[in-house]
């Protein structure tokens, strides 16, 4: 047996019982932990699959940033478990059926016998070809306004979620910038005609000290 | 060796735990919501297998872009999750029932 075989098999496993853990842990802070474990051993079979660049960002950006998220969100919440976990068993049944039957139906598809798929050779690229730079070169030629529409989805949700979980406290004093802005010079200060007053008894006294 | 069909059913099985999670775990959002992203993660896993034995690039330029849209999915859900348990104080998606749907 190869050992990229040996590796399939491997993280394969790993992955197909992670995602089961996931599933049927008690406490959601294990399952947020077991679907790290999943992306993990994903990521190691993309890298089988010669696709290094997508690998290293889906460890970055699932298991750094989204699992954070996630881990973050369900420590924040306090929650009970025993309510949560209420008709869990009832569901397997069905659960089960509806599952098994999906993937016994996909594989009955997938196992090659019909579209020649076990035919198909693997492509294995030579050692100094760059992952990086190939999806680069197509990423920002042919896909240039897919990207920048991406960009723009990213830019939705950040505005998104800072909108939703914004909360204003109602007793802070905070400057408002727009009415600060607005004021103009005369409605801060008054020009009032007058006739001149003249100072009566400072000048009377000046007289007296010269006599 | 391995061959395409292996990566398509271990994607095939990931599809179907996950689907298995989203029925087991009626009562809690957040699991639902990981069950989706392990969905998007099988798909994704057909991605790239495909653009590895078909030996063409659009593949994984897709898989970037699902992931570019499972991150903002999981951000505004959870955000919206955070809103939801201020308000209702319950994570559970029966309790979501002001629209009288």
């Amino acid at each position: 047996m190869e050992f990229k075989t040996i590796l399939f098999y491997v993280f394969s496993t790993v992955t197909v019982v992670a995602a089961l853990r996931v599933i049927t842990a008690r406490n959601p802070v294990h399952a947020a932990l077991f679907l790290v474990l999943a992306f993990f051993n994903v990521a190691g079979l993309w890298m089988l699959l010669q696709a290094e660049f997508l690998a290293l960002a889906l460890i970055m950006v699932y298991v750094g940033a989204v699992m954070v998220l996630f881990l973050f969100v369900v420590m924040m919440l306090d929650i009970n478990i025993e309510r949560v976990r209420a008709g869990f068993w009832s569901n397997l049944p069905l659960g089960i059926l509806v599952g098994g039957l999906l993937a016994a139906e996909m594989a009955a598809v997938l196992t090659g016998r019909y579209f020649g798929l076990a035919n198909l050779p693997p492509h294995d690229l030579p050692a100094n070809h760059s992952n990086t730079k190939e999806l680069a070169r197509v990423l920002y030629t042919d896909y240039a306004y897919p990207l920048e529409i991406a960009s723009v989805i990213l830019l939705v949700a950040i505005i998104v979620a800072v909108t939703l979980t914004l909360r204003r406290r109602k007793d802070t004093k905070t400057m408002q910038a727009s009415a600060q802005i607005a004021v103009k010079a005369k409605d801060r200060m008054r020009l009032v005609k007058m006739a001149s007053e003249v100072e009566e008894s400072a000048p009377a006294a000046k007289q007296g000290e010269q006599a | 060796m391995i061959s395409l069909s292996h990566y398509l059913i271990l994607a095939a099985i990931l599809f179907a735990i996950s689907v298995v999670g989203i029925f087991l775990n009626r009562k809690n959002l957040i699991v639902l919501l990981m069950a989706i992203e392990l969905m998007l993660l099988a798909v994704n896993m057909n991605f790239v297998a495909f653009s590895h034995y078909l030996n063409d690039l659009s593949g994984q330029l897709f898989v970037f872009f699902i992931l570019v849209v499972a991150a903002a999915e999981s951000g505004i859900g959870l955000a919206i999750l955070v809103v939801l348990f201020r308000n209702l104080s319950s994570i559970d998606v029966e309790d979501l029932d002001s629209l009288k749907g």
